[in-house]
């Protein structure tokens, strides 16, 4: 083979495809995929919120009714319900890829991926549950 | 002759009497800095899959056409291309799948390119060397003790991994790896996971130093499209997010209890 003199010339001479920026709209999964990754930004921020309350709270009364009256605003309604949108997606395909992650074995046979996605499920519908009745009755 | 007997019986399944356009990606180094596309008219036959039609190609309508490819059964990991934009083995991608066409065939992506069809996996092979695929003992026993017996539930825990042909599906569908070129990537992490669940190993410690690193698991942000596109359902999207668990849980033995480090 390496008595062929034409080879060692050109090889290096390899072609790189450059990766382009937006790779990701070629592919639906790869599309999803920076979707998911975007989601991240919402709890990110969602979670930024509840730190403002809690901080709001520790200021007083006044404080807070102020920070709940901004709460409900035109914005901050539409914002919230923008971030439940990406949020629930969040959770929904992280959930689906929890088998992924975790392989339980009971009695020498692999617990399948459905249960396991499923017991996640349950839990978050449970939790869900058990905070509205708390939010409800309280 | 062996070789024209097994062309001859290839090109003897039934012929449809219909064409398909393979567009294929042509790269000579010696004469283009870029790559063109090629447009080749094939016959369609029935039961003839991608690798079956750029056979053909080369046998009879351009010689200069280069590729990799082997076994011809899914089991030698040589004919890895994109077939319209996947990865793809061309031995077990029909034609008539991919009817009327135009098909597309380009090498598989996020590696260089020698030539056509052909691409350099150097990298890889380097990679894969790294992690130290095979099993490692503290001590070898002597050969009169005889061999280090398995259970089928721990032949189980890592057989799945196993099954990997090294045949770099899973890097072209990764744009991880295709954006950060060192990383370890799905096959070599799915092949330290063999190793590392089998029973008669000890050499996750030494792997841990490659693998328990940025370049390593830590890089993959879990796209799961590896795991689509194995042919041999290895799932390596699995193997990486199992070793991040485990990774994670040794981390915080040893903070918790530092005295217990092995």
């Amino acid at each position: 083979m390496s008595a062929n003199p034409q080879h060692t010339p050109y090889h290096p001479r390899w072609y790189r495809a450059p990766m382009p920026i937006f790779w990701w709209v070629r592919r639906w999964i790869h599309a999803r995929f920076i979707l998911r990754e975007l989601t991240s930004i919402f709890v990110a921020g969602y979670a930024l919120v509840y730190l403002l309350q809690l901080r709001a709270l520790g200021m007083g009364p006044e404080a807070y009714g102020r920070f709940l009256e901004l709460l409900q605003s035109p914005l901050s309604i539409s914002l919230h319900g923008i971030s439940l949108v990406f949020v629930m997606y969040h959770s929904i395909t992280w959930f689906n890829l929890a088998p992924r992650a975790l392989s339980l074995r009971l009695g020498g046979r692999r617990v399948p991926d459905k249960v396991i996605a499923g017991l996640n499920f349950a839990a978050w519908a449970g939790m869900s549950a058990a905070l509205l009745w708390v939010t409800l009755t309280g | 002759m062996a070789v024209e007997s097994l062309a001859g019986n290839v090109s003897e399944t039934p012929a449809t009497g219909q064409t398909v356009t393979l567009e294929v990606f042509r790269y000579r180094p010696e004469e283009e800095t870029e790559p063109v596309y090629q447009a080749y008219e094939v016959p369609v036959h029935k039961d003839w899959v991608v690798l079956d039609a750029l056979n053909h190609i080369k046998d009879h309508l351009d010689g200069t056409l280069s590729y990799r490819w082997s076994c011809r059964m899914g089991v030698c990991g040589s004919c890895g291309m994109m077939v319209n934009g996947d990865a793809r083995l061309t031995c077990a991608t029909f034609v008539e799948s991919l009817l009327p066409g135009p098909i597309r065939v380009e090498p598989l992506e996020n590696f260089p390119v020698v030539r056509d069809l052909v691409i350099e996996m150097t990298d890889f092979m380097e990679k894969l060397e790294s992690v130290k695929p095979w099993i490692i003992r503290d001590e070898e026993k002597p050969l009169e003790d005889g061999e280090y017996l398995q259970t089928p539930a721990q032949l189980a825990d890592f057989e799945q991994f196993s099954m990997c042909i090294n045949c770099l599906l899973c890097y072209a569908a990764c744009p991880v790896y295709g954006l950060e070129p060192g990383f370890t990537g799905p096959a070599v992490i799915a092949l330290a996971q063999r190793y590392n669940l089998d029973s008669r190993d000890q050499g996750a410690g030494e792997r841990n130093a490659v693998l328990d690193t940025d370049e390593g698991i830590w890089q993959c942000t879990l796209v799961g499209e590896c795991s689509e596109v194995c042919p041999k359902d290895v799932d390596p999207a699995a193997a990486i997010q199992r070793y991040k668990v485990s990774s994670t849980l040794q981390w915080y033995r040893n903070l918790l209890m530092p005295w217990s480090s092995k």
